[in-house]
Formats: C-alpha cells, structure tokens, sequence
C-alpha cells in the first residue's frame, strides 16, 4: 500500500509567475486530509490566478481528500481561479472515477500540461 | 503470488485513530493480492474497508480515538473472494445519515458510502449484540477479475 508518513502533505509549494503548484506526498485519509485542506486554503489566501495540485507522489486518497479538493474547487470557483489536478496515480484516479468527479476537476498528465 | 493462508479468519483490533487505517490498509492488500484478486479489485476491497473505518471513526465514535474496532477478515475455497466484517462498540449508525449522496457533485461529504456501494458486491450493516454495528462486506473474486 502506499506511502504515509510522519512529513508534511505539502512537499513544497513552487511559483510560475502567478501559478502556485502544490507538490504533495504520501497518502491523503482522514488521518493528513485536515492538514491538507488547510494548506491548500492557505495557498487560496495568497491569491493565485492558478492553483496546480500535483499529485503523482501521492499513492492513496480517501473521500476526506477528495472532499478537500471538492472544498477548494468551491472556493476556487467563487474567486474565479483556475484549479488543474495533476499526475493522478492510479489508485488515486480511481476514486475519482468511482465518485465521477473526474468529470468535474481538470486533470491534466504533468504540470507543463496544466501550466499551458 | 503464493495462495492465501491455510488458516483463516484474520483478526485485527485496532483502536479509532486516523493513524491506524493505513495499517489495515496495508493488511487488507497483502491478503487480496494472496487470494488472487487483480490490482483494480484490491484497489476497490482496500477503499471499501478504508471508508468503512474511517465512518466508525468519525460518526459511530465522532471522532474520539482510543476506541476499539475489530476487523475479520475471511476467504474460503468454495466461495472465491473475501469477506469482511467490522464491529465497532459506538453510536448506532444509520447508514442514510452520512450517505449516499449522488456523486458528481461539488457537496463534500456522504462519499464514503458511495465508493462501498461501488466497490464492494454486498453490504450489509446490523446492530451488534451488546451494542455497536456489525459491517459485513463481500467481494466475489470473479475468474475475470484473477490477477493472470
């Protein structure tokens, strides 16, 4: 199974001009989901035009995760910024499927894809 | 990939911490790997009993750590597949309380219900003799789904 550890969600936070793009690792349950919610609303706080969420070392997430990115679309919606999900493993993907939500994030493969 | 063991059920206690769930995560896809289900099944098994206990955790003990959970989990030759049951000692839980909820739509919360509909051939909630909730889960390993 994969990864979960005692480190940070978010590996590092990285600015393309006004694009933040959010690196996170490990597994996203409802053990680190509460941590993650709240640094991705942090990196809202600093009003980006573009919020990348780049997932691809992130092995495992539960519906607390999936309800935190649901949480941050809202709020990206509303503040007009644009959210790009990237690098879905395929454990990660599934759930995004399973609760057809992949029809309602934009997912690209890489984060040069997202940034275009 | 060997069988699974000759010796069964599995009996896990664990108690209502977040910590604990990537634990019998970890547990739940060593043993669907061993009774031969393919990488999506194991997938849709280690959701379904990560959703399971994370709702124990959050609605039958709203969130208080330090209560215990217990997980069987069984497999037999004549009837490929798992069977899983989860008791837990807490509130009596109405599964139409925290779902299912449509998915697709942009409400958080009431997913985890969902994803077990989803993922998992039978479920079934009960109370618990001397109180709590028996969760019993099945996932048939159908030959199609057989890792080759």
């Amino acid at each position: 199974m994969g990864e979960r550890s005692h480190r940070q969600c978010v590996k590092a936070v990285r600015w393309v001009s006004r694009a933040a793009i959010v690196d996170v690792r490990g597994d996203v349950d409802l053990d680190r989901s509460g941590e993650f919610q709240q640094a991705l609303l942090g990196v809202m706080d600093q009003r980006p035009e573009r919020i990348v969420v780049n997932l691809a070392e992130v092995p495992y997430m539960d519906s607390s995760g999936v309800a935190s990115l649901v949480k941050l679309l809202g709020r990206a919606r509303r503040q007009q910024v644009g959210l790009r999900l990237v690098g879905l493993t395929d454990r990660v993907r599934s759930i995004f499927q399973i609760t057809r939500l992949d029809g309602i994030f934009e997912i690209h493969a890489t984060v040069q894809e997202a940034l275009a | 990939m060997t069988g699974p063991p000759d010796e069964r059920p599995i009996r896990l206690t664990i108690f209502s911490s977040p910590a604990h769930l990537a634990v019998v995560r970890g547990a739940v896809e060593g043993l669907c790997r061993r009774i031969g289900f393919d990488d999506e099944c194991v997938t849709h098994v280690v959701m379904s009993v990560d959703e399971a206990l994370s709702n124990v955790i959050r609605h039958a003990y709203a969130g208080a750590e330090g209560e215990p959970i217990e997980i069987e989990l069984d497999w037999t030759d004549a009837q490929p597949g798992v069977r899983i049951c989860i008791r837990d000692r807490g509130q009596p839980v109405e599964p139409g309380s925290f779902g299912p909820r449509g998915p697709g739509g942009l409400r958080p919360g009431g997913l985890g219900l969902h994803i077990m509909t989803e993922c998992m051939d039978h479920l079934d909630y009960r109370p618990a003799e001397g109180g709590g909730t028996v969760l019993t889960m099945i996932k048939r390993l159908e030959p199609a789904r057989r890792r080759p």
